[in-house]
């Protein structure tokens, strides 16, 4: 069995543990991060792109509020190609009375948000399709995010320092040492989930990010973690209704953010308690309850094309807890199992949420570092990921650069603008494993048509980049590294991917070499997100995928059932109404 | 303007279903690559326009030449030509416009400033000297069919000439006759005046102002605005009566009828009123026969007149009036044509760096007259613009329908433009 010996060993290939690497290898660590999926594809993947400027907390949970004001800050330099400075209001809707904007207003004040009210004109001036009976409306410096891309340039840094990333790479039981009372981890046996090999990963500090299933794996240590598993389901609607962040001005509560995220616009959550963090499923209720809110903020959203729901789950945790999850604190948790359970050499870090990642991450550290009798600072602050020079994203990015070097003609996705170069360097320099790899990667498949006209390009292009790497250099695909070059800040540039050398592909990803299941799996995938919206013109959108994949190309034949790829359980899983709730299992 | 509203324009974003339809019967982006076609500078690109945008991300758009074939064939109501309309005027806002689309734009004062010295004004603009200036100083293109200002005077000169010979009668009708009848080609005027009192109807023709389309087409709303609040102001008061809104400019009516009050968000009730007042001639006329009004003692016209039924009079959704009406003369054949687009598309082709595309656009056109054999005098169609396109691309005349129509009532001599009578 292969071995590794490393300083550090992060599981969980989120926004946490993508931060955890990074923090680490600047310190100096030898670091391995072993994720069982693609990076984000658990919570980060799915949350709503909010970047907090900490205002929804700054009355219910001052502390939290604090933390997101500090790392909003901090992330608008270290991360700002990955943020679109759209600012926020919250607005208070008639529903909203009562002394709550006053003390909203005065919670921003003592933890140093900057909040200022804005005149009712001017603020429909600048958002036309707010509720015209909106009373007050204050703004704070809330933005959206792209959580897949900024974990992956996180990772990218955390590489260039240093740190080994294993994606597909699962964690199936955690090594230990000693008896009761003095136990110890000492690393992680992992199995490759492609090609089935294990893989011994011996470190001096294991860390658990991974977030909701944090409690799964500190189990695999006897070690109980209860984390509360919140689902939180998001509707997407198909054009952006606003360009600034709308939050209604009251306690947080269910469907009460609209954020302008790229192309769409995402309304959000509900919170759910949920048995099991891989249970995603989306009840219709929770989409009425989605649309009915969102009615509220903008008049008419009810009845604008919804392109998607979706679902995350969010990794709470409060020790002893046993309410609501909507309830539960927003705070970050840090175990330190050494002294809570007697376990040495293993660290916990949960809770949270998307803006606070990098401080999780330094926090975390600090303990580890603690631990292992070593003074070194943390530089993650100070120090910005590959890319931002680019500067704040703006919604325009893509179409400008399309349009500048006209590359009209080379669009793969065309909803999203995705270039065939684009796609092809994602595919070369990432670990890609599923077409749902490269969704992450350059938003292939995420706008109107849901994958209907781009995945069969995108399933051809693979398959034609496969065959380029094999007969142009035969011995090319067996002397490149196994790790690819993962150079990622600049993924979503159609203008940069353009100037790139032409793309060959790593070795050894076998799904990759059967296009019929990459077509068949991302379909699928995209299928589970639209069908809890299947109506009006998104079902007249389906209806046309239906009859391209159906009709022309008799997909539901391809391939034989039995073939899988790791995708694939994801779009198989229990979707009955019901299943996965708390009180059925 | 607000890029994101609940505007109907706007909010058909959300019908496209990406299918393509659009980018395959485009014309234009079937002659060039420098237009990537309807789809894609359409509701695709309006997901990546922001309503405060610093810049606008994107200028193919302003290829489009506003012909709405996309519109027409669109299985699911995207309103796209009409987005591009408004992206191109958010491009204006923010960049500014050069002087000869300011220029190309203001067809109503290009008119009055031309008929004060018609044979002058023709002569300055017409000669290949001015030709090539304005082509080196201004883009518009020297080969371009622009049109002659009239000298024999204006159609309103005509009007006030003949007031005294004009039919009085019960049942009246409002002539809209537009810039180019007005200063370019009265006789348009002349035509449909004796075709409304062939059938006993009075023409009021009141002042009116430009319709506005030129500047929409070059994204000019603000100017646009004040043409069709001077022609709300001017017409709405005979529409309020009950009289119908009549217009030989099949472009002009349109835009009174749907893309000004669209394009500018002009709903109120006024606006809304001239609006379902408005009629394009044969629209209007074949809803007389329809009534059994219409006068049908037509000579015989034994010839072969190819039609092309323009894409603003298919954008008025109404059929092909002018061609079941043309088809009641006796042994006139009618060849019809199915291309989608003459290519000039108002202004369009006028412009230097468009004037190529617009030409090879026309060739489905061009290529369908000349297939009709060598035994054709004329041809028919029902946009000024379009006519003055074909002449250039087939060298045969063309004549609007009506002049057809007055001709075979024997009212009108189609070699002269004139009146028989006057």
């Amino acid at each position: 069995m292969k071995k590794l010996a490393t300083d550090i060993l992060v599981i969980g290939g989120g926004s946490t543990g993508a931060g955890v690497a990074w923090d680490a290898a600047l310190r100096g660590f030898r670091v391995v991060l072993v994720e069982k999926r693609d990076l984000t594809h658990g919570t980060t993947g799915r949350y709503h792109g909010l970047l907090h400027s900490g205002g929804r907390y700054a009355v219910k949970d001052p502390q939290s509020a604090i933390e997101c004001i500090e790392e909003n800050r901090i992330l608008r330099r270290t991360h700002t190609h990955c943020i679109e400075d759209t600012s926020g209001f919250f607005v208070v809707t008639p529903e909203d009375e009562g002394d709550f904007p006053d003390r909203f207003q005065a919670g921003c004040a003592t933890v140093g948000i900057p909040c200022e009210e804005v005149p009712l004109k001017e603020a429909l001036r600048r958002e036309p399709l707010l509720n015209p009976r909106i009373s007050r409306v204050f703004e704070v410096p809330d933005g959206s995010a792209d959580s897949f891309l900024a974990t992956h340039v996180t990772v990218q840094a955390a590489r260039q320092a240093g740190a080994q990333i294993c994606v597909y790479h699962e964690v199936v039981g955690l090594l230990t040492e000693g008896s009761d009372g003095a136990r110890r981890v000492t690393g992680a046996r992992v199995r490759d989930v492609v090609t089935g090999e294990e893989l011994v990963v011996e470190a001096m500090l294991t860390i658990n990010a991974s977030g909701a299933w944090a409690g799964q794996i500190a189990a695999l240590a006897d070690i109980p973690v209860r984390v509360i598993p919140g689902k939180g389901v998001m509707v997407a609607v198909n054009h952006r209704l606003v360009n600034t962040v709308i939050n209604r001005c009251k306690m947080p509560a269910d469907g009460d953010i609209l954020v302008p995220v790229h192309t769409v616009a995402v309304i959000g959550t509900t919170d759910e308690r949920v048995a099991d963090p891989e249970m995603l499923n989306i009840e219709p209720w929770e989409v009425a309850l989605m649309l009915a809110e969102g009615d509220k903020l903008v008049p008419g959203l009810s009845q604008s094309r919804i392109l998607r729901a979706w679902a995350g789950v969010r990794p709470l945790y409060q020790e002893n807890y046993t309410g609501d999850s909507r309830d539960a604190t927003r705070a970050l948790a840090l175990l330190d199992h050494q002294q809570r359970d007697g376990v040495a050499g293993f660290l916990t870090i949960t809770g949270g949420k998307w803006t606070t990642f990098r401080l999780m991450a330094e926090k975390t550290m600090d303990k580890a570092c603690a631990q292992l009798g070593v003074d070194r600072p943390c530089r993650t602050a100070e120090t910005p990921v590959p890319g931002v020079e680019q500067g704040y994203y703006w919604v325009g990015h893509r179409l400008h650069e399309v349009e500048t070097e006209r590359l009209q003609g080379d669009l793969v996705c065309e909803c999203e603008l995705v270039t065939r170069s684009m796609l092809e360097q994602a595919a070369a320099n990432n670990p890609t494993v599923t077409l749902d790899d490269l969704r992450r990667d350059v938003r292939l498949g995420m706008g109107p048509c849901q994958g209907g006209f781009c995945t069969f390009r995108a399933a051809g292009i693979l398959q034609e980049l496969r065959m380029r790497t094999e007969e142009t250099a035969p011995s090319n695909r067996a002397a490149r590294p196994e790790e690819p070059a993962w150079s990622v800040a600049h993924m979503q540039s159609p203008r940069h991917a353009m100037h790139q050398q032409p793309a060959t592909l790593a070795a050894g990803r076998s799904p990759l070499d059967n296009p019929n299941l990459l077509l068949r799996d991302f379909l699928q995938e995209r299928w589970r997100g639209v069908t809890p919206v299947l109506w009006g013109r998104q079902l007249k959108q389906e209806r046309l995928d239906e009859l391209i994949y159906l009709g022309i190309m008799n997909i539901d034949h391809l391939p034989p059932d039995d073939d899988a790829s790791p995708l694939t359980e994801f779009w198989q899983f229990d979707t009955t109404p019901g299943a996965g709730s708390e009180e059925t299992t | 303007m607000a890029p994101i509203s609940w505007h109907s324009v706007d909010l058909s974003l959300d019908e496209c279903i990406k299918c393509n339809i659009c980018t395959s019967h485009c014309p234009v982006s079937a002659v060039t690559d420098l237009f990537p076609g309807p789809k894609y500078v359409g509701p695709q690109a309006q997901r990546f326009r922001e309503g405060d945008q610093a810049i606008t991300p994107d200028h193919s758009v302003d290829y489009c030449s506003g012909c709405r074939v996309c519109n027409e064939v669109c299985p699911t109501g995207v309103k796209i030509a009409e987005m591009n309309a408004r992206a191109r005027a958010d491009m204006v806002a923010k960049q500014g416009l050069p002087l000869r689309n300011r220029l190309l734009g203001r067809n109503e004062l290009l008119g009055k400033a031309g008929s004060f010295a018609p044979a002058l004004a023709n002569f300055a603009m017409h000669n290949p000297f001015s030709r090539f200036m304005a082509e080196k100083v201004m883009g518009i293109a020297r080969a371009a069919p622009l049109p002659t200002w009239s000298t024999s005077g204006t159609f309103g000169d005509w009007v006030k000439r003949t007031r005294g010979q004009r039919l009085r009668s019960a049942k009246k009708v409002v002539y809209y006759h537009g810039c180019a009848t007005m200063y370019y080609e009265p006789f348009i005027g002349k035509a449909a005046v004796a075709v409304f009192e062939h059938n006993g109807y009075e023409v009021i023709v009141p002042e009116q102002n430009c319709c506005g389309l030129p500047l929409l087409s070059n994204g000019e709303f603000g100017a646009a605005r004040n043409y069709h609040q001077g022609n709300v102001g001017k017409l709405t008061g005979f529409a309020r009566a009950g009289l119908p809104i009549v217009g030989t400019s099949t472009s002009c009516t349109l835009t009174l009828k749907e893309e000004a009050p669209e394009l500018l968000d002009m709903h109120d009730e006024a606006a809304t009123t001239l609006k379902m007042a408005t009629y394009d001639i044969f629209e209007w006329l074949y809803e007389l026969h329809e009534a059994g009004e219409f006068r049908t003692d037509f000579r015989s016209m034994p010839m072969k007149l190819p039609y092309h039924a323009p894409c603003q009079q298919r954008a008025h959704r109404v059929g092909k009036p002018a061609l079941a009406l043309m088809a009641l003369i006796p042994d006139l054949e009618l060849p019809e044509s199915h291309a989608r687009c003459c290519g000039i598309a108002g202004t369009y082709g006028y412009k230097v760096e468009k004037y190529q595309i617009a030409m090879d656009v026309g060739a489905e056109l061009f290529d369908f007259v000349e297939a009709q054999g060598s035994d054709v005098a004329y041809t028919a169609c029902d946009s000024e613009t379009c006519r003055w396109q074909l002449e250039h691309g087939v060298d045969l005349p063309s004549r609007h329908p009506i002049e057809i129509l007055a001709a075979a009532y024997g009212l009108y001599d189609l070699a002269r433009r004139d009146l028989t009578t006057g």
